[in-house]
């Protein structure tokens, strides 16, 4: 396959930055996405030139680490994180457009890398339970019904990557902030600070700078892992119910 | 801050106001096409004429319109405070955007389609609604009483063209607005359930169609008979 990729370039924070087309021949339909720019970066690398800075690591689909805005979708044309996307999901001679995450809380960090820490200080701010919990029990033991858990474990799946800010409209970080605060409000270790972290993890949302909620159900469609907006809901449920009734005055 | 304050100034809080004065603008909207229907009499006007006048003098009814005045304020004003926040959420957009595959475009365009919903109110309320509180309305007796003939200046309006054009494009926007409004102020509420949600959605969507086709029906039947 013959590519050309036009690839945002920024050399750092306060840098304007801005859009490069570099052409890339021999890609194999069986490559990752990543893989395809690793070839990118290595012809870079033997020009002298800089390569494109991009996030990955597990490269399984299971950390969150990747990004990239790949042809106006987060993650690109499939419902799958960038490590998991293969160039057959391409044409021959296509012209693909990689941009970083655009979020105000999400500030760039040099080319298509930028900091999510926003979502660790939202996770900080109660995504946790202090007490000790002790070691895994039980299946008959858990006094919840497994659909329950089934839920807390759906919720659970969200890996932070991103792309629901990424694919909002409004950079709204609330399909994320509803997963974790769903995941542990429906587990029994979860209820004794239930209240306080639906109240928490909102208020670091906002202080955050992400966007409000539009429903419009973007987030939920470009979900690598496929996090219902039902969480949304959920946790609405979740904090009004925490503000009227918690000590938090 | 109090604990009251500090709720509606966060991002649920707003969203929450928008949710329940936009559902409280859904019941008026009801209450006022099923009234609006006695224009279809075809008995001169007389149904209308009555039901106006007990609808601007019943004491219970102008609690509700004050309810309606709020509602649309608080619409308004939280609409332009959450618009702030989410534009200045992402101050640098994408070069491409394929948002057409994961969302509707009315979704989208709630504050396009709502500014031109309220262009519409404007020119609405000026026409016949400020006209009824402060204007020259032509009387008309039925039995003993004395009325306020809104029928006369309600047909007489339409028989313009371009009122009628305006109203009945505008009805089409406005149900765009429902379209994606009424669901999601449920969403918002936290009413997202397998058991509720698929009906609430299908609602919904008669709804945004029943509504805004009767609306802009009464401007099209009054041109077209009188």
């Amino acid at each position: 396959m013959k590519l050309t990729l036009k690839i945002w370039r920024q050399k750092n924070a306060s840098d304007k930055g801005g859009f490069v087309t570099y052409p890339v021949d021999h890609v194999s339909k069986d490559m990752s996405f990543l893989e395809m720019l690793d070839v990118l970066n290595e012809q870079l690398t033997e020009k002298g030139e800089d390569p494109v800075h991009f996030d990955h690591d597990c490269r399984e689909g299971i950390c969150g680490m990747c990004s990239l805005y790949i042809n106006g979708k987060p993650h690109g044309p499939l419902q799958t994180t960038t490590c998991q996307l293969h160039m057959r999901s391409f044409n021959d001679g296509e012209t693909i457009t990689i941009e970083p995450w655009r979020a105000k809380a999400f500030p760039v960090v040099k080319d298509l890398v930028v900091n999510r820490s926003a979502f660790d200080r939202i996770i900080q701010a109660g995504g946790y339970v202090s007490v000790n919990t002790g070691g895994v029990p039980d299946a008959n033991e858990i006094p919840i019904p497994k659909t329950v858990a089934d839920l807390a474990m759906d919720a659970a799946q969200c890996i932070g990557c991103g792309a629901c800010v990424a694919a909002c409209k409004n950079a709204s970080a609330m399909l994320f902030t509803s997963a974790k605060i769903s995941q542990l409000a429906l587990l029994p270790q979860g209820q004794v600070e239930r209240k306080t972290r639906a109240e928490k993890m909102v208020a670091q949302m906002d202080a955050e700078g992400f966007g409000a909620c539009t429903n419009t159900g973007a987030c939920e469609a470009e979900c690598p892992k496929g996090i219902s907006i039902t969480n949304i809901a959920r946790m609405n449920r979740e904090y009004f119910s925490a503000v009227v009734s918690s000590e938090n005055v | 801050m109090s604990w009251v304050t500090k709720t509606l100034k966060s991002t649920l809080g707003r969203k929450l106001i928008m949710a329940l004065t936009g559902l409280f603008l859904i019941l008026f909207l009801t209450g006022h096409v099923s009234g609006n229907l006695l224009l279809f009499k075809g008995d001169g006007g007389e149904a209308f004429n009555i039901y106006a006048k007990f609808m601007t003098t019943n004491p219970a009814v102008k609690i509700l319109s004050y309810l309606t005045y709020i509602s649309v304020i608080g619409h308004i004003i939280y609409s332009i405070l959450l618009t702030q926040q989410n534009k200045s959420a992402r101050p640098v957009g994408y070069a491409e955007s394929k948002a057409s595959t994961n969302s509707t475009w009315s979704s989208r365009n709630m504050g396009v389609l709502g500014t031109i919903i309220l262009i519409f109110l404007v020119v609405h309320l000026q026409g016949f609604w400020a006209k009824m509180h402060w204007g020259e309305v032509p009387m008309v007796t039925y039995g003993e009483e004395e009325y306020k003939n809104l029928f006369l200046i309600v047909s007489e309006a339409f028989k313009q063209e371009w009122l009628v054009a305006l109203y009945v494009v505008s009805m089409g926007f406005l149900g765009f607005h429902l379209s994606h409004g009424f669901a999601s102020a449920f969403q918002t509420l936290g009413l997202n359930h397998k058991k509720y949600s698929p009906a609430i959605k299908a609602i919904g969507q008669a709804y945004c169609i029943v509504v805004p086709v009767l609306f802009a029906s009464m401007p099209l039947y009054i041109y077209f008979t009188s």
